[in-house]
């Protein structure tokens, strides 16, 4: 299976979401250039995490105007699978690819650490290797993670179980101090309405080996490789 | 074609979590400003725009908001200015 990793003009993450693939997961990996308008045969495009556009304007508002997201829309609406990590889903989400928007974390602050959040679907593309409510650690590296929308689309989000991953404590259960930015609804990761894009703030590809601290991330690569090939 | 120089003012719509303007309405009050009783913190944008009438410059300044500037899920804006350039 092939993955392409895009590359935009402040893309930090690329690197580690190859790296997750190729090295770890053992499946081919590609990069491909914003400005590309080929996806080089690509079964899933990873949206890394990063600055992209140095975040002008808002995070991801300029990078979904890069050549390649029209490639990359085209993907979504085939009903090819996109993973889209932290700034890459704060592009999908400009892009309208997934609804909702990334506002200023609540407290200000840039934040760097390991979350735990709760498997809330355990049956889309990204997760089926997860058990429902499964709690997992993986880190966050945002200033722009808080998850906002109306109220109308967070009842559908729920009502159709397009939440994928919540914030939550170490007994699994929601609550204020482990919401880290202050997301609607605790919300960390959601899948788009036909289930083929995943949008989440915590890095996945940085929670591959337990070496460094968690392989809890995994599990959504070795998902999508169980789902798309099967 | 004239030119015109639109200002547009955009800001976190109402009822959506502003930390930045809670932050600063909190130090407004710190020194002594009390009568603050809300602050939000947007962007202000100019832009200079060829058109035939001011009204065509703030139409197309709108479309700009609706595609670009602002995003119409946590913001809005309005056209705070129209001025015709020399």
């Amino acid at each position: 299976m092939k993955f392409g990793v895009v590359t935009f003009p402040g893309s930090n993450c690329d690197y580690d979401a190859f790296r997750a693939v190729a090295d770890v997961l053992g499946e081919q990996a590609v990069y491909l250039w914003h400005k590309s308008h080929d996806l080089e045969g690509a079964d899933v495009v990873i949206l890394p995490g990063g600055f992209a556009y140095g975040d002008y304007l808002r995070a991801g508002a300029i990078a979904r105007f890069s050549p390649i997201m029209q490639e990359v829309a085209a993907h979504a609406r085939r009903g090819g699978p996109v993973l889209a990590v932290c700034n890459g889903f704060q592009i999908a989400c400009e892009a309208g690819l997934l609804p909702g928007a990334l506002l200023r974390n609540a407290s200000l602050s840039f934040l760097s650490e390991i979350v735990r959040v709760r498997v809330e679907n355990g049956d889309t593309m990204f997760t089926n290797r997860y058990a429902p409510g499964q709690i997992l650690r993986i880190p966050i590296a945002h200033g722009d993670g808080r998850f906002t929308a109306d109220d109308e689309t967070l009842n559908r989000l729920e009502g159709e179980g397009h939440v994928a991953f919540r914030y939550v404590n170490a007994s699994g259960n929601r609550d204020a101090e482990s919401n880290p930015n202050g997301s609607m609804r605790a919300i960390a990761g959601i899948v788009s309405a036909e289930g083929n894009v995943l949008g989440l703030m915590p890095h996945p590809e940085r929670a591959v080996e337990s070496l460094v601290g968690s392989n809890d991330g995994l599990g959504i690569f070795q998902s999508m490789l169980a789902r798309v090939s099967a | 074609m004239s030119r015109y120089r639109v200002s547009v003012h955009i800001v976190p719509r109402k009822g959506i979590l502003d930390p930045q303007g809670k932050a600063v309405a909190d130090a407004l009050h710190t020194l002594g400003f009390g009568d603050v009783q809300d602050a939000r913190i947007g962007r202000h944008v100019v832009l200079d725009v060829a058109a035939s009438t001011p009204d065509a410059a703030g139409d197309a300044v709108r479309k700009m908001c609706d595609r670009l500037l602002a995003n119409p899920v946590t913001e809005d804006y309005e056209i705070a200015r129209v001025e015709g350039l020399p």
